[in-house]
């Protein structure tokens, strides 16, 4: 099994290393490598999901790990940890992964990066798996900083245009501010605990080795990474500029995976979430479940509105990994990766289409926008019925899969503000199904506006045609996956999971923070659970046809005058197609401050830091000149002086020796004479 | 002629004379011939001695040997000479300062 698991995640790696390196001299520029690699990921992990479906036990579970590093007392194991939930996580992450490439193949035919576009989304798969597999936060963190140098890489995959080169640099930079609380977080616990093993960390929480204020803290900056790579409130501005990205990078990790991977991880952690920390996790999921939803009415490039569509969807699991109904969110992560997945493809064959007719009329506009589109469904109807179905399952309509993991969050959420005494926590709930309604009804705005009525622009109309099957193919098996029928087998029960084998097979994860240790602790009885899931069921169908009925309303019947609405609501208009403002208040706050920061300590640099090094400098540059003077006149003229003087010495005296013998014969003779006379004297 | 004193005075002014030749003669043939000087006048010293103060013949027989070193030594020095004539077509010791530079 681990073997499996180790294929599963090594095959993707693999592929990158032969893409990078040899890919462009492959026939094909290599792309069968990358979809053959991740063909045998999804084949094995579907090995495993079987395997799990045949054994139908909730406590399963297998670990392998290997030392990594070993100094001393500073222990760090690497390790794999499979149960049911990564299964599931690795079979959604390999079925979206596989159909992305292939859809890839036909989306991307002749791009001049062909093969780079490939490597880029093995190195993604590989690192996705990765995060999915390990069984320790520092491995999954580790991974977790892959997925983010993949996702800048792919959104900036068309980096010759600024807007995307940009929007690559800020989906990184926005990441890092979340990853920072991530890697505090891990201090934190490894400070406290010594550990990264969950497992351990488990028992470290239970031993009440970390306890009191400190585990709200930890639980709290490890959400932080989920808000970053997730993007919640106040960390989402990064997913829609993203969307510069290719349509099935877009689809792949910017809807189905790695976002996801935020989620994930809170669902990992979520042993370790003290209440109050909880209550953060459950506000901000739920806030940004709303506001991102107000956000998508008003845009009018497809991918934005769907960038928004999943900044509400992530809000709403976030929101359920707070109050408690972790299966319910994990849930929502399944179905919302195939049918946001094929949103997201369904789109990018509306845009491949758009493009290609406006290459052939040489109209240069931008092919996301819906206000161009119109009446598509006679030209494109493989992809105007799985979007269609999508969109169904988006909006919560019963009979698709979306119904049952919404109903099951909503439900969650109502339940969870019913058992408790104040109520403020109703807030919860009521973010929830407004969202709903929103969802329903811009999704629907999208469908009316791209694929009924009139062709708003008859020259581009003409050149639309249908993608190619190797694009149509992965959308229909995308539709099929977001029917009910998959995740409520053995049951055939459209309306709710609760005999399927998802909801027998994926347990709540046990909770560390127990009441003995002194916590307030959430509890739930099974009597406000049940009223809650009918009422919420109830109320989440009514509301979801409510959407859609004003969607048709504004914009198939045009019963209502949608400018003059628009003219009435004037500024909340505005917000909404400004989002809140929020890129212009980060643009005055955060980044006009850093550069007035940076420009402070620019100066501080150039004048003060600058101004030591140079007045050191200085000063050393006169001592030097004074010392090299002393060295040239006085040492230099001593030894100088030495010399010259031994030199003149001898000049005089060599006059002496002429090398003619008679003078020294002379000069003997002198001298002896002087004797004779000193004698005699 | 019994007095040593007459022998000592020509002795000396032979030596005097010797000596300067070699100082003050440029040509080596006239220094050579200044060297034949200053050793005959102490021959002369010898002979003196030997005859005025009693110490046997060792004074005759010194002389004879200087004589013949004399005889060697001008056989030599005129060859040397005569090879340094080939050489420089001069015999003028001022001129021969090969060695100085």
């Amino acid at each position: 099994m681990i073997t499996l698991a180790l294929y599963i995640w090594l095959l993707p790696l693999l592929a990158f290393t032969i893409q990078i390196f040899l890919g462009k001299r492959l026939p094909r520029k290599g792309d069968w490598v990358s979809v053959s690699a991740i063909g045998i990921s999804f084949a094995l992990s579907l090995i495993l999901f079987i395997r799990m479906l045949s054994n139908y036990s909730p406590d399963f579970q297998v670990t392998a790990s290997v030392p990594w590093i070993n100094i001393g007392q500073f222990k760090i194991d690497m390790g794999i940890y499979i149960d049911n939930f990564a299964i599931v996580m690795l079979m959604v992450v390999t079925t979206v992964s596989f159909l992305v490439h292939i859809y890839s193949i036909g989306y991307m035919a002749g791009d001049p990066l062909y093969n780079r576009f490939f490597a880029y989304l093995s190195l993604f798969s590989f690192s996705m798996l990765g995060l999915v597999l390990f069984d320790n936060l520092f491995g999954i963190f580790v991974m977790w900083e892959l997925v983010g140098i993949c996702s800048y890489l792919l959104i900036g995959y068309y980096f010759e245009k600024d807007s995307a080169a940009n929007a690559g640099k800020k989906a990184f930079i926005t990441n890092r501010i979340g990853d920072f609380g991530f890697l505090l977080g891990l201090l934190v616990v490894f400070t406290a605990i010594g550990s990264f093993n969950l497992s351990d960390v488990y028992q470290g929480v239970v031993q009440g080795k970390l306890s009191g204020g400190l585990l709200t803290a930890a639980g709290i900056l490890l959400f932080c990474g989920a808000i970053g790579k997730s993007a919640q409130f106040p960390l989402h501005v990064w997913l829609p500029d993203a969307m510069e990205g290719p349509t099935p990078v877009s689809a792949l990790i910017h809807a189905a995976t790695m976002v996801a991977a935020g989620v994930y991880l809170v669902a990992r952690i979520s042993f370790m979430l003290s209440f109050d920390a909880m209550l953060v996790v459950a506000y901000i999921g739920g806030f940004t479940a709303l506001f991102a939803a107000t956000i998508a009415i008003t845009q009018n490039d497809i991918k934005r509105v769907l960038a928004y569509s999943t900044i509400s969807q992530l809000g709403y699991m976030i929101m359920a990994m707070g109050v408690g109904a972790y299966s319910a969110g994990f849930f929502h992560l399944v179905t919302h990766a195939m049918f946001k997945a094929g949103l997201f493809l369904g789109s990018g064959s509306v845009i491949h289409a758009m493009h290609h007719a406006m290459e052939k009329t040489h109209v240069h506009e931008d092919p996301n926008d819906i206000r161009l589109m119109g009446g598509f469904k006679n030209k494109m109807p493989a992809t105007y019925i799985t979007f269609l179905v999508f969109t169904l399952a988006i909006s919560g309509i019963p009979f698709f899969s979306g119904f049952l993991s919404k109903d099951a969050i909503l439900g969650g959420t109502l339940a969870f503000a019913m058992s408790q005494s104040n109520p403020v926590h109703y807030l919860l709930p009521f973010f929830g199904f407004t969202a709903a309604i929103i969802t329903a009804f811009y999704m629907f705005r999208v469908v009316i506006k791209t694929f009924y009525g009139e062709p708003k622009r008859p020259d581009l109309y003409e050149h639309i045609h249908e993608s190619p099957k190797v694009m149509t193919v992965p959308l229909m098996v995308l539709a099929s996956l977001s029917i009910f029928i998959f995740y409520t087998l053995p049951s055939f029960n459209p309306i709710s999971a609760e005999q399927g084998w998802y909801e027998q097979l994926i347990e709540k994860p046990a909770s560390a923070v127990s009441a003995q240790l002194g916590y307030p602790v959430l509890e739930i009885s099974e009597q406000i659970e049940h009223s809650a899931h009918v009422n919420g069921m109830m109320i989440s169908i009514l509301f979801a046809l409510t959407g859609i009925a004003l969607a048709f309303l504004f914009y198939f019947w045009k019963k209502v005058d949608v400018e003059a609405l628009t003219e009435k609501i004037k500024p909340l208009y505005t917000l909404s197609y400004h989002k809140y403002f929020f890129d212009e208040l980060y643009n005055a706050t955060v980044v006009k401050g850093l550069l007035a920061w940076n420009n402070i300590l620019a100066w501080f640099d150039f004048h003060v830091i600058d101004g030591i090094v140079n007045g050191s400098a200085f000063i050393m540059r006169h001592f030097s000149s004074f010392t090299g003077r002393f060295d040239l006149g006085f040492i230099d003229g001593l030894v100088n002086a030495v010399g010259d003087l031994t030199q003149d010495v001898g000049q005089s005296v060599r006059k002496i020796q002429t090398g003619q013998v008679q003078y020294y014969i002379l000069g003997a003779l002198a001298g002896l004479v002087l004797i004779i006379v000193t004698v005699l004297i | 002629m019994n007095s040593i004193i007459p022998y000592l005075i020509v002795g000396a002014i032979v030596f005097v004379l010797g000596i300067f030749t070699i100082v003050y003669k440029k040509n080596a043939v006239g220094i050579l011939m200044g060297i034949e000087l200053v050793l005959n006048s102490v021959n002369i010293n010898f002979i003196a001695f030997a005859k005025f103060v009693d110490t046997g013949i060792h004074g005759q027989i010194i002389s004879i040997f200087v004589i013949i070193l004399a005889a060697a030594e001008a056989a030599i020095a005129l060859a040397i000479i005569l090879n340094i004539y080939r050489m420089k077509a001069t015999v003028d010791v001022t001129q021969l300062n090969k060695m100085k530079h």
